[in-house]
């Protein structure tokens, strides 16, 4: 395993950063080394080098560290996340932070499609555009997009925030359950049962609170944001709807 | 699943790289389809000439087959050979001719493509393989294709292999299936524009040249594709002097593109580009659903 620390000039104490070079080392050799953290470890600082677009960088952590990967990732990256912040200084692939349960995935460049799918927890924070079927299937994880998201986006959400600053695609929230979207820009279409909804101030607060932890604090206005959700009409089968489901 | 790989280039002077930054591509995009590859790439023209790229089985005798087909090219026939395929270069006003002797002379030869700048290589066997058999590194162009394949909808056979070319200086690589691929496979059929595989892929490349043969653009070619083919796709086209993308309406399949001064490249994941000479500061996106795509040396 080529796994080198490297020591930061800041204090004389603890403070080291594990760089991981993907030229010479495995992503198992990455992920293996991050699985082996236990919940209290000193090895917080993690940085790696030419992910070159692989596939599954940095996934199933369950440790509090951090880990800023420099380039672009392939598929997968930050998936099934707990506790740990994953920073990625590029593009991600499809499916970027997948089932994350808690803790924090940056991409401060576009993310392919399926981001954050499925997710149960933690925050999903995208500098750039996501693709289509952002937050598909979200479970309870917020979602910050500043630029826009692609088609069938929160697609059967069930719990959490998707938050987008540009614009949605087609099919917005199609058959949305209970999750809460946040859209400044344009919304190309609305799915089946995806309704706009009054912004409350209990709504504001909330979005207020989401820009915030994305770092966002005074720089949008949340009243230029409207809301959409599900209108529950879909909840149980009812053949007036057959058409819709 | 399927990998596609593509690349135009707009500096010239990168043309000698063409084949090895190809071929690169390709091998990295061997785990997104294993069992069969093959690539296209636009080289020099020869006025007045016509390159026809054949196939035949392992061993054949492609410099005896050149001589048999002189009398119908009325001439001497240059023949390049590479592992299984060749290119014969002969005077475009003899193709029917020479196709005509050909089939004559030796059934088991298929014509894999026909161009004034393209030649088309393709095989069963690993992508990086593949290339290596071909000397694709070796090669030089203005742009070119490839593909590594998973087979879905028709036989691990060379047939099966990508890409397709149905009309000179054209070809097509798919990753997806097309589902009303039988339907528009008639249609065209009545149009006088033969299909010869069972592949739905070859059909798509077809539908492109009907379109195309009605004085259709690349582009515009490709507009409507979005309404007649129905299904999974993601194109990657090459014509005479364009290279042209398109996904379907929802996108299945992945697509990643990149762009210099010096060149666009298409992969269907990132690390089929990594390699690509100044790719860290390539403008890098995924090309949105049915939204046409395409790059003319001519305009």
């Amino acid at each position: 395993m080529n796994v080198r620390s490297e020591a930061l000039k800041v204090a004389p104490s603890v403070l080291t950063t594990h760089l991981i070079d993907l030229a010479s080392a495995s992503v198992r050799d990455l992920n293996t080394a991050l699985h082996a953290l236990k919940h209290d470890t000193n090895e917080t600082a993690w940085r790696v080098i030419h992910p070159r677009g692989r596939h599954a960088v940095a996934v199933g952590i369950d440790a509090p560290i951090s880990v800023e990967i420099d380039g672009n990732v392939g598929y997968y990256c930050g998936g099934m996340n707990k506790l740990a912040t994953v920073l990625v200084n590029g593009n991600a692939g499809v499916g970027v932070a997948e089932n994350i349960m808690s803790g924090f995935v940056h991409v401060k460049g576009d993310a392919s499609q399926a981001a954050g799918a499925t997710g149960c927890g933690g925050f999903l924070l995208i500098d750039g555009n996501a693709s289509a079927r952002c937050g598909i299937s979200m479970k309870g994880v917020d979602i910050v997009v500043k630029g826009s998201v692609g088609h069938m986006s929160a697609f059967m959400a069930q719990a959490g925030t998707l938050t987008v600053l540009g614009d949605a695609g087609e099919s917005l929230g199609d058959s949305i359950y209970e999750a809460r979207l946040y859209v400044r820009g344009s919304v190309t279409s609305l799915g089946a049962d995806c309704i706009e909804k009054e912004m409350r101030d209990e709504h504001k607060a909330q979005l207020h609170e989401k820009l915030a932890a994305a770092g966002l604090a005074g720089e949008v206005d949340v009243s230029d944001f409207k809301r959409y959700g599900s209108a529950r009409t879909l909840y149980h089968f009812h053949v007036d709807n057959v058409s819709s489901y | 699943m399927c990998g596609i790989v593509g690349l135009f280039l707009k500096d010239e002077a990168l043309a000698p790289e063409l084949g090895s930054m190809l071929s690169t591509m390709l091998g990295v995009m061997c785990d997104r389809g294993p069992d069969s590859a093959g690539f296209a790439v636009y080289g020099n023209r020869q006025d007045g000439r016509l390159k026809l790229t054949l196939r035949g089985p392992e061993g054949t005798d492609f410099a005896a087959l050149a001589k048999t087909l002189e009398v119908a090219a009325g001439g001497p026939v240059a023949v390049a050979p590479r592992a299984t395929h060749a290119v014969i270069a002969i005077p475009a006003d003899r193709e029917e001719a020479v196709r005509a002797a050909l089939a004559a002379a030796a059934p088991h030869i298929a014509v894999v493509g026909a161009g004034t700048r393209m030649e088309l290589y393709k095989e069963v066997g690993l992508p990086s393989e593949v290339a290596r058999r071909f000397h694709l590194e070796t090669m030089t162009g203005s742009h070119g294709i490839g593909h590594t394949r998973m087979a879905t909808e028709s036989a691990v056979t060379t047939d099966g292999a990508h890409p397709f070319s149905t009309g000179i200086d054209q070809c097509l690589v798919h990753n997806g299936s097309l589902s009303n691929h039988r339907t528009i496979r008639r249609r065209l059929e009545k149009e006088g524009i033969p299909v010869a595989t069972d592949n739905d892929s070859e059909v798509a490349a077809a539908y492109l040249t009907y379109r195309m043969g009605e004085g259709a653009s690349l582009g515009q070619a490709l507009e409507a594709s979005l309404k007649d083919l129905d299904g999974f796709y993601t194109f990657v086209v090459g014509t005479e002097s364009g290279f042209g993308v398109l996904r379907d309406p929802i996108a299945c399949k992945p697509a990643v593109m990149a762009e210099t001064d010096r060149y666009v490249a298409f992969g269907s994941e990132y690390r089929a580009l990594v390699d690509l000479p100044g790719i860290e500061d390539a403008k890098v996106w995924e090309p949105e659903p049915a939204k046409v795509y395409f790059w003319d040396r001519a305009a």
